[in-house]
């Protein structure tokens, strides 16, 4: 379940279907865009059986790289390894990492959902 | 690959096992849900480089290792008869039926074929007016809004030769199922990335209330799974058990809204059978009744088939994590890549198959001497 | 017949005018049945389009066999047949492949190639312009090989049956005194090597089949090796202790193919794998394994460790060679298994692949 990569969108056809051209590293697919509205020429998307899922917070990416080229660097610097813990638990992220826990978002979706669920 | 190749640095890669590596005081067992996920793992090793107190067990996340054999044995059928071209992803080619698979109904005249994407099976029912083409939807919630939009399509554009054989299944249900099955060891889970893409987290929270455990979302290259892996231990050391999300730069909290929407008009809950597991309550879908004229169960009716597993076969316990793959009696003996009894050794994100493939059932030592019979049973 | 591509490179239509076929073959020159009968259509056929394309004193003369002087020594001989689907793919075709394929397999045994024959099972139907670009490709690959097609053969069968073309080639060749190649004769410290990137051929195909087409820059690697592994063999002679073309099921199929014979282990570093990041990239896409993936222009080489700079030196300094690369070496751990070791630094352990590797969304 779920091999889905990363491509850049090239070019954006409109039609009955939206339809991107997307680059993976040099080999061009086109792709259905009709779940990514909000994604233009220039992002890039995750795509999955011909079907962009998510745009790439690209920004995120970044923050995430950097995250983790920093684990395990200090490691030399560390005395103990209560030290070591404690550092790699302040890295953790609360429940709801960009906050939508509290907003009204959840209602809106939970609607949405609730009939192909069934429930909740 | 821009996004893909960063997630697989070596070195970056081994300094963040270290870390877990000095985060681990207790053994730990963590599931990642995801067949993706198992294949990634095994592939490149990661649970070589976790500590030795932290399990990874393989959960029931391999679409196709859970279609139950009833509807493979349905999709033989089909794809034997004349005047159809039936449609499949390369996965559920060879995975074995009651008495064959589809590369063999393919090997005797059946026009079965490889597609890419659902979109490439509804241009074949328009190239192909005269012949009816079938899909074989299979797949997690990752690939609904894709098979949504291809019935959503056919029913726009009229077509009256296109129809889909639906199997889908859904992830919450599942991670329930394996938490209120009697001999569970889970302690944590690692949540599927890209079917939270899609469905977004906020269906978590309240089953990690429930079975007080930790889920973390989580990616697929090697950093995001030791990341995933990593969160979930600190929260077990701690004894926490909330959700947190580990794929930021793809998953939201509340996921694809425009795909959820066509999910809710084209597809409803439906009990459905796991094979090896049984009926999971309102763990699946079926299409809607607006679009039911586009089930091939439906429009083909398919009877007197006989469906029968083979008896050896434990894909179920494997896919509950129950117990490994090598545990299995007829693991490597009866069972292997070449004449696989189950789905599990068929796909190639079937734990079963992994192992095998993989080397897994082999300790270092045992690979120095096992090797003839590896051979042996792969060239069979 | 099927609608099948036709996309023809180096076409080159033949002036059917003193053509004496049944049909009006300006309309739709076509193969039909005559051709492979024997008779006035199949010597036009020969006369009009082989003889022109395979040009060579033993094949003029057009009896039964082909008569031809060889120097005294051991000789190695081959056969292959060809089937592939589409018939034409970026950068090659049928006809490339089927010279190419058995020149590889003679040259890979230390043999020099120098005879080919030539057998086509032809549909009814099927456009004759096509089997002038195929025949035009089996004399450019041949003659840039240094072979000569001696002899050949076209049946034609019905419509519905043959997939359009089919080619049989057979090849001789005479093997290098001294040289005793096998894939039984890999040795413990064996430094083993490949010539170039893996994966092109397969994922080339893989981009024109149907139902899963991309767009790329990526073409067949289809060549012939005998130029390259004669340089090799020229470097360091009995020090080459096997070799093999890695064609259907890869790098994979072919290292554990020698594992097995040799009774050996194998240990290949997956970061020095040569591969394009445009066949890296499909197989992202596709959810392949370039190691599986098919290559026709490519050898893998085991040699002594002594022997292993030099053998390098030589590749790369040939065009076929330039992106060679040392990948591993034998070990007597693990007998008859290839382990690779990846970028994680983890080992695992690359089984042959059964039956054809397909793509997979999971």
């Amino acid at each position: 379940m779920c091999l889905a990569i990363p491509g850049r969108v090239e070019e954006i056809i409109e039609g009955d279907v939206r339809i991107g051209r997307v680059n993976f590293g040099g080999v061009v697919k086109n792709v259905c865009l009709d779940y990514v509205p909000e994604v233009v020429v220039g992002d890039y998307t995750i795509v999955h059986v011909g079907f962009a899922l998510s745009k790439i917070d690209e920004k995120s990416a970044l923050e995430t790289l950097e995250l983790f080229e920093k684990m395990g660097a200090l490691e030399e610097e560390l005395a103990t390894e209560e030290e070591a813990f404690a550092r790699a638990a302040n890295l953790q992220q609360s429940p709801c990492p960009d906050g939508s826990c509290e907003h009204a978002d959840r209602d809106q979706h939970a609607e949405v959902t609730n009939s192909s669920r069934g429930q909740k | 690959m821009k996004y893909l190749t960063e997630f697989r640095n070596g070195e970056i890669a081994q300094r963040m096992a270290r870390e877990i590596h000095q985060l681990t005081t207790r053994p730990w067992k963590i599931m990642e849900v995801c067949g993706g996920q198992t294949h990634s793992i095994i592939r490149n090793g990661i649970d070589q480089m976790l500590p030795a107190g932290i399990e990874m067990i393989h959960g029931p996340g391999c679409p196709v290792c859970v279609t139950p054999l009833g509807l493979i044995d349905k999709a033989l059928a089909i794809a034997a008869q004349p005047g159809v071209i039936f449609c499949s992803f390369g996965d559920m080619l060879r995975v074995p039926g009651t008495d064959r698979d589809l590369f063999q109904v393919k090997g005797s005249g059946g026009d079965v074929r490889i597609v890419y994407s659902p979109l490439d099976a509804v241009e074949l029912a328009v190239k192909n007016p005269d012949k009816q083409v079938v899909f074989f939807g299979v797949g997690f919630e990752t690939t609904a809004p894709a098979n949504a939009m291809s019935v959503h399509l056919a029913k726009r554009r009229g077509l009256k030769n296109f129809s889909v054989l639906v199997s889908h299944v859904l992830v919450p249900p599942a991670i329930e199922a394996i938490m209120n099955s009697p001999d569970n060891k889970v302690q944590a889970f690692l949540a599927a990335g890209h079917v939270c893409s899609v469905m977004g987290f906020w269906e978590y929270p309240p089953i990690a209330d429930k079975f007080q455990i930790p889920i973390v979302v989580t990616g697929f290259e090697p950093l995001d799974l030791l990341d995933g892996i990593r969160r979930a231990v600190i929260q077990l050391e701690q004894g926490q058990h909330h959700v947190e999300n580990a794929y930021e730069r793809i998953v939201t909290y509340g996921g694809n809204l425009p795909a959820q929407q066509l999910l809710a008009e084209v597809f409803e809950v439906t009990d459905r059978a796991w094979r090896g597991i049984g009926v999971i309550p309102k763990s699946g879908w079926r299409l809607s009744e607006p679009y039911r004229a586009f089930d091939a169960e439906e429009r083909f009716q398919i009877t007197g088939i006989h469906t029968e597993e083979s008896p050896l076969c434990k894909a179920g316990d494997v896919l509950r994590g129950a117990i490994k793959p090598a545990e299995c009696p007829a693991f490597g003996k009866e069972c292997t890549p070449r004449h696989p009894l189950g789905a599990t050794m068929v796909s190639s994100e079937g734990a079963c198959a992994a192992y095998f493939n993989y080397g897994r059932f082999l300790s270092a030592e045992d690979l120095a001497n096992a090797g003839a019979a590896l051979t042996g049973a792969v060239n069979g | 017949m099927a609608e099948k591509s036709t996309k023809v490179e180096n076409s080159s239509s033949p002036d059917f005018s003193n053509w004496s076929c049944p049909l009006p073959l300006a309309d739709y020159p076509t193969i039909v049945m005559g051709h492979g009968g024997g008779g006035k259509l199949g010597n036009e056929l020969v006369e009009h389009l082989f003889l022109p394309a395979f040009r060579n004193p033993a094949l003029e003369n057009l009896g039964d066999a082909a008569v031809f002087e060889l120097s005294p020594g051991r000789i190695a001989m081959s056969t292959d047949s060809f089937v592939v689907q589409p018939l034409f793919f970026p950068g090659g075709s049928i006809g490339a492949l089927a010279v190419n394929g058995t020149v590889n397999d003679l040259a890979v045994s230390g043999a020099e190639p120098k005879f080919l024959s030539v057998g086509f099972i032809l549909e009814e139907g099927f456009p004759l312009a096509q089997l002038a670009a195929i025949v035009r490709a089996m004399a450019d690959a041949a003659a840039t090989a240094a072979v000569r097609i001696v002899t050949g053969d076209t049946k034609v069968v019905e419509r519905g049956h043959g997939d359009g073309c089919y080619i049989n080639t057979a090849g001789i060749g005479l093997l290098r005194p001294g040289i005793n190649v096998g894939p039984h004769r890999a040795e413990v410290g064996d430094v083993v090597l490949v010539s170039g990137t893996i994966g092109d051929h397969g994922m080339a195909i893989m981009s024109v089949r149907e139902g899963l087409e991309f767009e790329s820059q990526i073409r067949s690697d289809c060549a012939a090796l005998n130029g390259l592994i004669a340089d090799v063999l020229d470097a360091a002679g009995s020090d080459v202790h096997a070799m093999r073309d890695p064609t259907r099921g890869g790098l994979a199929s072919t290292l554990n193919e020698i594992a097995t014979s040799s009774n050996v282990g194998i240990e290949i570093d997956e970061p020095s794998l040569p591969v394009r990041t445009e066949v890296q990239s499909a197989c992202e896409l596709l959810g392949l394994d370039p190691v599986y993936v098919a290559n026709e222009g490519k050898v893998v080489f085991f040699v002594a460790p002594d022997a292993a700079d030099r053998v390098l030196a030589a590749l790369r300094a040939h065009p076929l060679g330039s992106e060679a690369a040392r990948i591993g070496h034998v070990t007597a751990q693990h007998p008859r298994m290839l382990v690779a070791r990846t970028a994680m630094g983890a080992n695992r352990v690359i089984a042959t692949q059964i039956g054809e590797q397909l793509p997979r969304i999971c």
